[in-house]
C-alpha cells in the first residue's frame, strides 16, 4: 500500500505493484553423475504507474518502506518522461473479477518438500535404464521445479495472493554410430512441464519410458532418409503442441497485430482485426481454438493475471472462423466495436504476465488448445484411414516468420504410413508450411480421449525479451498434402 | 541532466572493496571443504517504443550471490538476492546440505587458487548514467522522423551496468564491471508493405547515434515497399555484417572439445577425435575472441574463475582451439580453454557497393530472424530473412523481394566465400539486447541455400 499511496501521490491515475518471491530447484545429470545442482531463490517487488495516458515501471529487491515508496515515485517519474511521444493515451478496460483472494498451483506433492536424495536417485536410476540399451551412448536427464509466491495489488482495489508451482522433468539419450558417421538424439518430449507438484515427475516414470526412448534414439540411426515430396502428415499431440503455439498462439496476440511488437517478435498475418473477426477462415468448420488459463494442471492457469484480472475462457477461432484476441485490460478497448457487435462486455481475457519482480507485465499467451473433434477418434483411427503418409511424434526443430505465415518443423520420431499402415521409420525429416493452408488442409482430428496437454516452459517474446510458461492441449490431427523436406546435408 | 534519475548508477553496482567484503562475509559463514562465492549487481534500464510512442519501459536493480559449496566430490549451488548476514548464513547452509546429498561426482575438479586476470575494460558513465529522459530522447530521434515521413517505426533502447566478482576458499578473487547497451528499430510503412531494420550496440551509448540509426531503417522501409516474389534456390548473396554475426555465432557455440570427441559434433572427426588441425572453412576466415578487443570487450574471466584472453578458434580455415573445461582438459591431456563472450572474423577490403556492382544476379540480406538448430551434425541452421531484402541484378539493387526462408550452415557458407568487407560491431542477438559482442564483416557468398518462400513483411 505504501507504493500505491506513493504512485498516486507522485501523479498516477492507476498503479499496481507485485511483490513475488521464486524459487527454483535444478538438477542436471548427464550418465552415471549428477552435473548441477542448484537451489535459487530471488526475491523483490516492481511498481507499474500509469500517468497521463503513459506507462512508467520500477523494481527492486531492497524491500525496505523507502526503498518501496521511492521506487514508486520512480515508476512515477519514467512515465512522465515516457509521454514525451504519448500519441494515443492508455485507456484501461474495467476489470470483471477484479476482487481480493488467494489461488494456488494443483499439487499433491510440493516439489520442495521431497528430499534430494530421492530425485537424483530417480534421475540415474532412469539414466541406467537407457544406458543398457545396445547403442545408447549419452543420456542427459533433469528435474526442474518453481515455486512463485505472488501477492499483486492495484489501485482499483484489488489484492490477491497466489503460488503458482511447475514441474519440468526431461530426458534425451544420444545414439553414436559405431564409425562415428552419425548421431541421432531423443528428446522425452512426450512428458510435458505442467503447473504441478512432483507427482508431476512420479507420474512421468522417468525410470520405465527410459529404455523406450534409448530404442528410439538407435534406431534413429538406421531410419530410412525421406524423400522429398508432399505427403499427408498425421501428426500426433506431443508434436502439434508446438505447431498450435506458434501458428496459432503467437499471431492470434493482440499487441502482435497492432504492430507493437514489431521490432522483435513480430507483427501478425490475422490483421487487422476488422477483416478478420468473424471474417476469416483459419482451417475446417470442426477446428475450435480455445483461450483459457483455466485447465487443470496447465503451466497457464492462475486466480487472476498480473493486473488483478480473473481469467475467462474465450474461443479464439470458433468453427474455423476467427472470433476473437488475446487481451489486456489495455488492448480489450481496441475490439470494443467487435463485443459489442457480439453483445459481450468489453473486458481483458486476463492474459497479463510477467516472469518476474523485475519486469513488467504486458500481453502474453493464455492456454491455447485444439478443441477435440465430436467423434471419438485416436491417433490409430487417423493413421488407419491414411494411404500415403508419415506420422510424426514429438516437436523437434522449429522456426517462424515475424507474421507467422512461413513455418518449418522437425519432430523426434517419424514413421512411414503406406496403406493405413505403419511401415519403417524415417529421419531427416521436416515440413514447410503456410499457416492458412496448413490448417485448412486439416481433415481428420481426434476426439476427447486422444486430447493431451502439450507444454512450452520458455517461450520468448518481449523486449527485454521475457519467458512465459503456457500448455496447448490438442488431440492428434490430420493434415492433406503438406511440403515434406530432407534436412540431412553432406555439402 | 534535468529529469527524473535512473536507478543505474554507478553507486548501484558494487565496487571491488564491497565485493571482496560480501564475499569474506559469506565464506566466514562457511564450513565446506571449499566454497566459491559469485557477486552480480548492477541495473538494467529500457525503453520500448511502438506505433511512434513509447510503449513501455523499466529500471530494476538487483544484486545476487551464488554459494557453491564442495565436500569432497560433492558439490551444491544455492542463489540468492538477500545480503542480509542471516539470508547469507541460509544460503551457505542449505549449498552445504545440498552438496552433502548429492552423490560423488567422477569429474568434480578443485577450486583454483589466485590467479592473475588483465584488467577488465568497457564501462562507460554515458551508459551506466543513461536516465529515462535521455532515453525518451534516443527514442524521439527515431520516431519523429518516422512519423514526419508517414512511417511506423517501433524499437527498443537497453542499457546495462554492473559488476561480477568471483571469490574461493583458496584465496582467488576476481572483478570486473562492465556497462552494455543496445538500440534497434523496425520501421515499417503504414499499409504493411515495407519494413526496415536498424541496430547498433556498444558498451558506450555516446558511440551511437540514434538518429542515424532512424534514419537508415526509414531508408530500408521506403525501399522494401511491395516485394516480389522470385523462386527459392541456391542463390549469390551478399550479407550485411548483421546477418552474417546471426550465423557465425552458431560456429564458436558449436566449439566444444568434449562433444566433438564424444562424436556428436560437426567438430568431430570421422573414425574418432576432433577436427582440431583440419581446415573447415576458406582460408581466409579466421575466428577469434579476445575480451580485451576494444570493439568488444568482456569480462576477463570465466565462471569458474579461469583468466580468459585472446584465443584463436579457425585460423586461416583451420580449426586451432575447441574449448575445453577443465575436467576435460585433464582427461585428455589438454590445457583447459573456456569459451569465450566475443566472436571477431576476419575481414577483406571491399565495400558493400563493390560487392553490389560486382554482381550479376544476387540477394542482398539485412537479417536473419527465428533462427534454429536443425541437424547438428553440419551446423544446420533455418531461418528466414526479414525486415530489408533485395534484388540485385547486373551490378545495383534492382527491387524489394519476398523473404526465405533457408536451410544453410555458417560452415558451408564460408566455404563457399567470394569476398569480404570491413568487420564492424553488429547487434546480432535476435531479441535485441545487447547478446554477445560480435565483429563481424559484410561477406558475398555462393550457393546459400534459400527452401521456400514467406509472405511475411
Amino acid at each position: 500500500m505504501v507504493a500505491l499511496d506513493a504512485a498516486r501521490s507522485a501523479g498516477a491515475q492507476y498503479a499496481d505493484v507485485r511483490i513475488s518471491r521464486n524459487r527454483v530447484q535444478s538438477i542436471n545429470t548427464r550418465e552415471r553423475r549428477v552435473q548441477g545442482l542448484s537451489d535459487n531463490e530471488t526475491f523483490g517487488f516492481g511498481v507499474r504507474t500509469l500517468v497521463g495516458g503513459a506507462w512508467g515501471f520500477a523494481a527492486s529487491s531492497d524491500l525496505t518502506r523507502d526503498e518501496v515508496a521511492r521506487i514508486a515515485r520512480q515508476a512515477a517519474a519514467q512515465a512522465q518522461a515516457n509521454r514525451a511521444t504519448l500519441v494515443r493515451p492508455v485507456v484501461l478496460a474495467a476489470a470483471p473479477g477484479n476482487v481480493t483472494g488467494t489461488w494456488q498451483s494443483p499439487h499433491r506433492i510440493d516439489p520442495f518438500a521431497v528430499a534430494i536424495e530421492e530425485k537424483v536417485a530417480l534421475l540415474l536410476s532412469a539414466n541406467e535404464a537407457a544406458l543398457k540399451v545396445q547403442g545408447s551412448r549419452f543420456v542427459n536427464s533433469s528435474m526442474f521445479f518453481l515455486r512463485e509466491e505472488k501477492t499483486c495489488a492495484n489501485t482499483d482495489g484489488s489484492f490477491t495472493v497466489q503460488t503458482i508451482y511447475r514441474a519440468s522433468p526431461n530426458m534425451t539419450v544420444t545414439a553414436v554410430s559405431s564409425d562415428f558417421s552419425d548421431f541421432q538424439s531423443r528428446q522425452a518430449t512426450d512428458i510435458a512441464p505442467m503447473g504441478r507438484g512432483y507427482e508431476h515427475v512420479i507420474d512421468s516414470k522417468l525410470v520405465e519410458n527410459a529404455p523406450r526412448w534409448a530404442e528410439e534414439a538407435v534406431q534413429k540411426l538406421s531410419a530410412k532418409p525421406v524423400d522429398v515430396g508432399r505427403y499427408d502428415l498425421v501428426l500426433h499431440p506431443t508434436h502439434l503442441g508446438l505447431t498450435i503455439h506458434e501458428s496459432i498462439a503467437h499471431p492470434t496476440e493482440l499487441d502482435r497485430v497492432y504492430g507493437y511488437e514489431a521490432n522483435y517478435a513480430g507483427t501478425s498475418f490475422v490483421a487487422p482485426p476488422e477483416q478478420m473477426l468473424g471474417k476469416f477462415r483459419y482451417g475446417p468448420e470442426f477446428m475450435n481454438i480455445q483461450g483459457d488459463r483455466m485447465q487443470d494442471g496447465s503451466l497457464g492457469a492462475v486466480g487472476w493475471d498480473d493486473e488483478g484480472v480473473q481469467p475467462e475462457t474465450f474461443l479464439i477461432i470458433k468453427n474455423g472462423l476467427v472470433n476473437d484476441y488475446q487481451t489486456t485490460r489495455e488492448q480489450a478497448n481496441w475490439l470494443d466495436w467487435w463485443y459489442k457487435q457480439q453483445g459481450k462486455p468489453t473486458r481483458s481475457h486476463g492474459c497479463s504476465y510477467a516472469q518476474s519482480w523485475s519486469d513488467v507485465q504486458f500481453q502474453r499467451m493464455p492456454n491455447v488448445s485444439l478443441l477435440p473433434g465430436e467423434q471419438n477418434l485416436k491417433w490409430e483411427d487417423l493413421i488407419a484411414a491414411t494411404e500415403r503418409g508419415i506420422a510424426i511424434i514429438g516437436d523437434g526443430s522449429f522456426s517462424i516468420d515475424q507474421q507467422r505465415y512461413n513455418a518449418q518443423f522437425g519432430g523426434q520420431l517419424f514413421y512411414e504410413i503406406r496403406g493405413g499402415k505403419i511401415t519403417g521409420m524415417l529421419k531427416d525429416v521436416a515440413y514447410q508450411m503456410r499457416t492458412p493452408e496448413f490448417w485448412n488442409a486439416m481433415d481428420m482430428i481426434g476426439g476427447k480421449d486422444s486430447y493431451w496437454l502439450w507444454g512450452a516452459f520458455g517461450d520468448a517474446k518481449g523486449q527485454p525479451s521475457q519467458s512465459n510458461a503456457v500448455s496447448h492441449g490438442c488431440p492428434p490431427t490430420r493434415h492433406r498434402g503438406i511440403n515434406v523436406i530432407n534436412t540431412g546435408r553432406k555439402a | 541532466m534535468s529529469g527524473p534519475r535512473s536507478l543505474i548508477t554507478a553507486a548501484r553496482t558494487m565496487g571491488r572493496e564491497e565485493c571482496e567484503a560480501l564475499a569474506k562475509r559469506t565464506l566466514s559463514f562457511t564450513t565446506a571443504d571449499e566454497t566459491r562465492v559469485i557477486i552480480n549487481s548492477g541495473g538494467r534500464g529500457n525503453t520500448r517504443f511502438a506505433v511512434n510512442q513509447i510503449s513501455t519501459g523499466g529500471d530494476n536493480y538487483d544484486a545476487t550471490v551464488s554459494v557453491r559449496s564442495t565436500f569432497g566430490k560433492r558439490t551444491g549451488v544455492v542463489n540468492t538476492n538477500k545480503l542480509d548476514d542471516a539470508s547469507l548464513k541460509s544460503a551457505v547452509g542449505l549449498a552445504e546440505r545440498l552438496a552433502k546429498l548429492s552423490p560423488d561426482d567422477p569429474e568434480a575438479m578443485p577450486e583454483l587458487g589466485p590467479q592473475t586476470y588483465a584488467d577488465p575494460k568497457g564501462w562507460s558513465e554515458a551508459t551506466a548514467s543513461l536516465d529515462p529522459t535521455s532515453r525518451a530522447s534516443a527514442a524521439r530521434a527515431i520516431t519523429e522522423p518516422a512519423r514526419a515521413a508517414g512511417l511506423v517505426s517501433t524499437g527498443y533502447l537497453e542499457t546495462q551496468a554492473g559488476a561480477t566478482a568471483i571469490a574461493n576458499s583458496k584465496g582467488l578473487f576476481a572483478y570486473g564491471k562492465q556497462t552494455a547497451l543496445s538500440l534497434t528499430t523496425t520501421v515499417r510503412t503504414e499499409d504493411g508493405t515495407g519494413s526496415g531494420w536498424a541496430g547498433a550496440t556498444s558498451h558506450d551509448f555516446s558511440a551511437l547515434d540514434p538518429k542515424d540509426l532512424g534514419a537508415r531503417a526509414i531508408d530500408k522501409a521506403r525501399r522494401s515497399v511491395n516485394p516480389v516474389a522470385i523462386e527459392p534456390g541456391r542463390y549469390t548473396v551478399i550479407l550485411e555484417p548483421t546477418a552474417v554475426g546471426n550465423l557465425v555465432q552458431f560456429i564458436t557455440g558449436a566449439m566444444s572439445a568434449r562433444n566433438a570427441d564424444e562424436g556428436r559434433s560437426f567438430f568431430s572427426k570421422a573414425g574418432g577425435g576432433n577436427k582440431i588441425g583440419m581446415k573447415v572453412v576458406d582460408e581466409r576466415i579466421t575466428i577469434s575472441s579476445d575480451p580485451l578487443d576494444p570493439e568488444a570487450y568482456a569480462n576477463t574471466f570465466s565462471g569458474d574463475g579461469q583468466p580468459l584472453s585472446k584465443t584463436t578458434w579457425i585460423e586461416t580455415g583451420v580449426v586451432k582451439n575447441l574449448s575445453y573445461d577443465r575436467f576435460w582438459a585433464q582427461k585428455q591431456g589438454k590445457t583447459a580453454l573456456p569459451t569465450s563472450g566475443t566472436v571477431r572474423m576476419s575481414g577483406g577490403s571491399a565495400t558493400m557497393e563493390e560487392m553490389i556492382a560486382a554482381t550479376d544476379r544476387g540477394i542482398l540480406v539485412t537479417r536473419f530472424w527465428y533462427l534454429r538448430p536443425v541437424d547438428p551434425r553440419t551446423i544446420l541452421y533455418t531461418g528466414l530473412t526479414r525486415d530489408g531484402t533485395f534484388l540485385i541484378e547486373r551490378g545495383r539493387i534492382t527491387r524489394p523481394i519476398k523473404n526465405f526462408r533457408f536451410n544453410e550452415s555458417p560452415i558451408y557458407m564460408l566455404n563457399n566465400l567470394d569476398v569480404m568487407g570491413r568487420p564492424v560491431r553488429v547487434s546480432a542477438s535476435e531479441a535485441g539486447g545487447p547478446g554477445l559482442a560480435i565483429v563481424v564483416p559484410p561477406i558475398k557468398v555462393r550457393d546459400f541455400n534459400f527452401t521456400s518462400l514467406s509472405d511475411a513483411v
